[in-house]
């Protein structure tokens, strides 16, 4: 066994995973806001435009909780670790940082891909019908893995008050929200709205939604897909650098 | 003798104040290392920067022959960590702390299940091992933490004030095992303010002061090397003439305190030896015969004086 070598830090990686998921993921209200946030928001958004058509909504409710419950908890995780002190428990054990950031992001794509599962299962009983199901699976699973990276960059500033990093959190993520296709459709976008739209990868993901649920979609899939798998990649890339950088500043 | 760690010139720099000041140390294998300082000396500094928590700004250091910057895993693969703060995930059961350490350190699931049992049994903790840590008070906390750093059979055990705090029952139970862990060959870096502690525990000390080491050795030797003057106590079984007691070789006062006479020396060896003859030469029995090297405590002290705490 070389403990150094890659697939005995992703075995690790995967402890790390583990630990999160038992403690600060399968708790009553976390499970809860996961759910009710984005039913609560697309609902207010049923009521408040009803010219959109419910597959239209439901591509967005899909991009919401997505994107809410894979950066609902992430960006906590190393705050509330650091001030009690089981973050330098973590950086004393043999295993490197960038293992340390990647099982938080499997804990936190698990939890995204678990509830968005749910979401959907609540538009197919709602009526709609899915029309490319693998694409969707597949789409879920790259926004997760991306989203989750969003949510550890998040992380990023080296501090132990959970506080200040969830308000930082919810500044960079509704504004998101806002540009990304969900409650205006990219096609009724402003020109400055749209070009604000390609820097966020919850447009691509909610673009393949709703290519999933309608055929309809405003970028080409491959497009989609290629621009997810390349925000997933930089945001990974850079979260693992960024968090080795401020690592020691936590302890 | 193997040196299981090397710290050579080790600095560490927070903002415009050097916590730890270019210091070099070896630690031996199979040795027990007493690390003594005031508060904010350096120690808890320095023992992060040696466990790979914190890097250093200066210098290097080796862990078991691996550079802690450039081999942090294998380093750490080879050393447990007992911290100054308890840091048991307190969400989690004894049992599942064990079993993430195991899973931390590769342990195969079947050896990490049956360490877990051994070590929860050898620190009193088997019965409550699925209860929440939260539950759990200081010093079962404190033994959990031991036992956690312990899974994967340590060659080298770091302990940050391990039994700072806790009642007499944990405080023993943590020393008796940390006793046994050294004589089955674990090398042990202890960080202590107990000076009694690591008088009877360690092989040698090092003692840091504002970031400098300012003394390495074994605890007698540094006792005695603090006092150029000895003193040494002894008594007769009758009485014997002051002045002749007084002018013996090497002898620099003889003050009597009682039935006892309270002798001061440069030279403790010579003297001892003067003693026996003079005794022999007085037709007189040593009944009996201590030597008063000051304490730890003592040595601490004067070496750290003018310390603020």
């Amino acid at each position: 066994m070389n403990p150094a070598g890659l697939s005995e830090q992703i075995r690790r990686s995967w402890a790390i995973a583990k630990k999160d998921i038992r403690i600060y993921y399968i708790k009553g209200p976390v499970l809860i806001f996961g759910v009710f946030m984005p039913l609560f928001m697309f609902l207010a958004f049923l009521m408040g435009t009803r010219e959109v058509p419910l597959s239209f909504l439901i591509s967005g409710l899909v991009g919401m909780t997505l994107f809410f419950t894979a950066t609902a908890v992430s960006p906590a995780i190393f705050p509330w670790e650091g001030s009690a002190k089981t973050l330098e428990r973590l950086a004393s054990c043999p295993v490197t940082v960038e293992a340390i950031v990647f099982g938080d992001m499997i804990a936190s794509t698990l939890f995204g891909i678990g509830i968005t599962i749910i979401t959907v299962i609540i538009g197919l009983v709602l009526g709609l019908s899915l029309l490319h199901g693998i694409t969707l699976l597949f789409a879920i699973f790259l926004a997760a893995c991306c989203f989750s990276a969003i949510g550890m960059l998040l992380a990023v500033p080296p501090t132990n008050v959970p506080s200040n990093i969830m308000m930082l959190s919810s500044l960079i993520k509704f504004p998101l929200v806002f540009i990304s296709g969900i409650f205006v459709p990219l096609e009724q976008m402003p020109a400055w709205g749209l070009v604000l739209s390609y820097i966020s990868p919850l447009t691509y993901f909610t673009d393949l939604v709703r290519y999933s649920f309608t055929d309809i979609h405003f970028f080409p899939v491959w497009a989609d897909i290629a621009a997810l798998a390349v925000f997933t990649l930089v945001f990974t890339i850079g979260t693992m650098y960024l968090h080795k950088r401020t690592m020691p500043q936590r302890m | 003798m193997t040196a299981i760690i090397q710290a050579s010139n080790l600095t560490k720099i927070f903002g415009k104040s050097t916590a730890v000041d270019h210091i070099s140390f070896e630690v031996q294998q199979g040795e027990i290392f007493g690390f003594l300082g005031p508060n904010g000396a350096g120690k808890t500094t320095t023992t992060r920067m040696l466990t790979g928590v914190i890097p250093p700004d200066e210098g290097t250091a080796t862990i078991l022959g691996h550079d802690i910057r450039s081999e942090p895993v294998l380093a750490k693969q080879g050393f447990g960590v007992v911290p100054e703060t308890s840091n048991a995930y307190t969400d989690l059961s004894a049992w599942q702390n064990l079993m993430l350490m195991g899973e931390l350190y590769g342990l195969p699931h079947a050896r990490a299940e049956q360490r877990s049992s051994e070590l929860l049994g050898m620190v009193g903790l088997l019965e409550r091992k699925d209860q929440k840590v939260q539950a759990y008070s200081k010093g079962m906390k404190q033994r959990l933490i031991l036992a956690m750093a312990l899974i994967h059979e340590p060659e080298l055990l770091f302990l940050d004030e391990p039994t700072s705090g806790l009642d007499v029952q944990s405080t023993q139970m943590i020393l008796a095992l940390l006793r046994e862990l050294n004589d089955k060959g674990t090398t042990i870096f202890l960080t202590t303010h107990n000076m009694e502690e690591a008088n009877r525990l360690c092989h040698r000390v090092g003692i840091i002061l504002a970031g400098k080491m300012v003394a390495i050795d074994a605890p007698e030797k540094l006792k005695v090397a603090i006092d150029r003057v000895h003193k040494i106590e002894v008594s007769f079984n009758r009485e014997v003439p002051a002045d002749a007691l007084a002018g013996l070789a090497g002898v620099t006062s003889a003050d009597r305190t009682g039935d006892k006479w309270q002798i001061t020396a440069e030279n403790r060896d010579g003297v001892i030896r003067s003693l026996v003859e003079f005794s022999r030469q007085q037709g007189a029995t040593i009944v009996t015969l201590n030597t008063l090297a000051p304490s730890l405590d003592e040595a601490f002290l004067r070496l750290t004086k003018g310390a603020k705490p």
